[in-house]
């Protein structure tokens, strides 16, 4: 995006993604092993406070997905597009599937973190690629 | 704990009216729920307003004191803004406040205008009730995130679309004596199926429209009824509350509602009353796959069985325990912010013998209504007897 420089970053997340792009993605544990993804102070299962940083690991699972048809105008020509949950192991999260046909992504397909750009607004999106 | 009596209820027409405000649509609800209650406006104490996107489809925050003005009440008044359960939680906090003791009549209800944003504007005015960060930010909408529900439970439990077409007909045929419904048409599973796809596994069939619309509530306590001889045989005897992780992605299940369940135990403790004790209810069927897992969440149906409760007739108008008879989310429309209230109306209504499905449920005396936010990170669900 030609201004990014210029916009107010969301910390914590856009630090995440910043991450991510350097194959450095990470995700929060508490002493009592509860995982989350940031930005949080807090782990949400216990209220610990002392929360590490770890290493992302490098693919994960397809748990669920959808075709979207219907987009928001953030993604108007982005559609049709996949979302997936993914499980990663520690976290699961949300992302688009890139690199593969809509018609052939299917649940347990293994899948890694690629950050892509959004066709329509040119912002980092979550990607996940097939493995 | 004493129960709260629904002394008047009043809906707008549910559908399309992108020009009538939401003060407009708020103050002809109350008109009718006053009408009906027969409370006079100067024993208000308090409103207590659900709605969910004025910001965005009118520019307007703040709007308690000016649903309160709209009504023509002066008494102090809070917007309650829980997503899609915007009203409910604005009907439990009024239940506490009467049960409580501290007030004894209550102005409650909501209203939403969405039309006038578009299907795209809606669209995006929808998918706020997610986490923006990590699922809007991902390209998740509002359908989308139940479209992820909807696989997660056939891959879980088995069931197909055609399943979920048979709710939107039960729904669809529900509504058609109902001259408040947005849709009073029938339609063929064959419809359901061929529609087009919206966010697959769900299709434009399997969807609640969009809708302009609002629903008020005059509730009393047992005393002031009495008191004042009020014909308002059903009261609220139950009430419950759940929450949950906000982002699908952090939840356990992605085929369960937690927060319903914990709602749902919550308010049938509270009445003193079981799932087997429920002749009908109202449930939050935002889309069609929501309704299957609201009445998994309510021990309606047992977990991985509620697929088929429409398709075999268990919770059709004339089925053990009829869903829905208003014709739900689907086919009464979903103005957001109203609808948790209008659910409470319509269970009213059918106790009460005024509506015009009660028919089907003319021995009924304990309803359920269920009204979820987002992905179900909120939930409210209310027990209502008849009384007399
Ligand atoms: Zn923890």
């Amino acid at each position: 995006m030609s201004d990014a420089d210029d916009a107010v970053t969301d910390a914590g997340f856009d630090d995440w993604l910043d991450a991510a792009e350097d194959g450095a993605a990470y995700y929060l544990e508490c002493p009592d092993d509860h995982t989350a993804l940031p930005p949080r102070r807090v782990c949400p299962d216990c209220g610990a406070t002392d929360l590490e940083e770890l290493a992302l690991p490098d693919t994960g699972e397809i748990r669920t997905f959808t075709v979207t048809h219907v987009p928001t105008p953030a993604f108007e020509e982005d559609a049709p597009y996949a979302t997936a949950v993914v499980d990663f192991g520690p976290v699961s999260l949300t992302g688009q599937v890139v690199g593969i046909d809509v018609e052939d992504v299917e649940t347990g397909l293994e899948v890694e973190l690629e950050i892509a750009t959004s066709e329509t607004t040119g912002e980092r999106v979550i990607g996940l690629r097939p493995a | 704990m004493s129960d709260v009596r629904v002394a008047g209820t009043g809906l707008t027409p549910f559908g399309n009216s992108p020009e009538r405000t939401s003060r407009d649509l708020f103050a002809e609800a109350s008109i009718a729920a006053f009408e009906d209650s027969g409370v006079p406006r100067e024993d208000v104490e308090g409103v207590f307003y659900g709605n969910f996107m004025g910001e965005l489809s009118e520019h307007q925050g703040h709007q308690g004191p000016l649903m309160a003005e709209a009504a023509g009440v002066q008494a102090p008044a809070t917007r309650y803004e829980s997503a899609c359960a915007s009203s409910g939680t604005a009907v439990r906090e009024a239940v506490t406040r009467i049960r409580n003791g501290e007030n004894d009549v209550l102005l409650v209800g909501g209203a939403e205008r969405m039309t006038n944003l578009g299907t795209a504007g809606a669209t995006e005015a929808l998918a706020i009730a997610a986490d923006d960060l990590w699922e809007v930010r991902a390209g998740v909408t509002f359908p989308g995130a139940y479209a992820l529900m909807a696989r997660a439970y056939f891959d879980e439990f088995g069931g197909e679309h055609e399943d979920l077409a048979h709710i939107a007909v039960k729904n669809h045929e529900n509504a058609l004596s109902n001259e408040k419904a947005q849709y009073q048409s029938a339609i063929e599973v064959s419809d359901a199926l061929e529609a087009p796809p919206v966010s697959e596994p769900l299709g434009l069939y399997d969807a609640c429209p969009i809708s302009d619309g609002a629903s008020a509530l005059v509730l009393t306590s047992e005393s002031y009824a009495a008191e004042h001889d009020l014909e308002a045989p059903v009261a609220i005897t139950g009430t419950g509350q759940g929450g949950d992780r906000m982002a699908l992605h952090d939840r356990e299940y992605l085929a369960r509602s937690p927060a319903a369940r914990e709602a749902g135990a919550e308010a049938y403790a509270d009445a003193g009353v079981s799932a087997g004790d429920v002749d009908l209810a109202e449930v939050h069927d935002c889309f069609t796959i929501a309704e299957v897992l609201a009445l998994e969440a309510l021990d309606l149906e047992p977990i991985g069985e509620g697929i088929s409760a429409a398709r075999d007739g268990r919770t059709t108008a004339d089925g053990e325990t009829p869903i829905n008879l208003s014709g739900g989310l689907k086919a009464k429309g979903h103005p957001v912010g109203a609808t948790g209230a209008s659910q409470i109306a319509e269970v009213t209504d059918l106790l009460a013998g005024e509506h015009p499905n009660s028919d089907h449920v003319a021995d009924a005396t304990t309803g359920v209504a269920h009204n979820a936010g987002g992905t179900v990170a909120s939930a409210t669900v209310h027990v209502l007897e008849v009384m007399e």
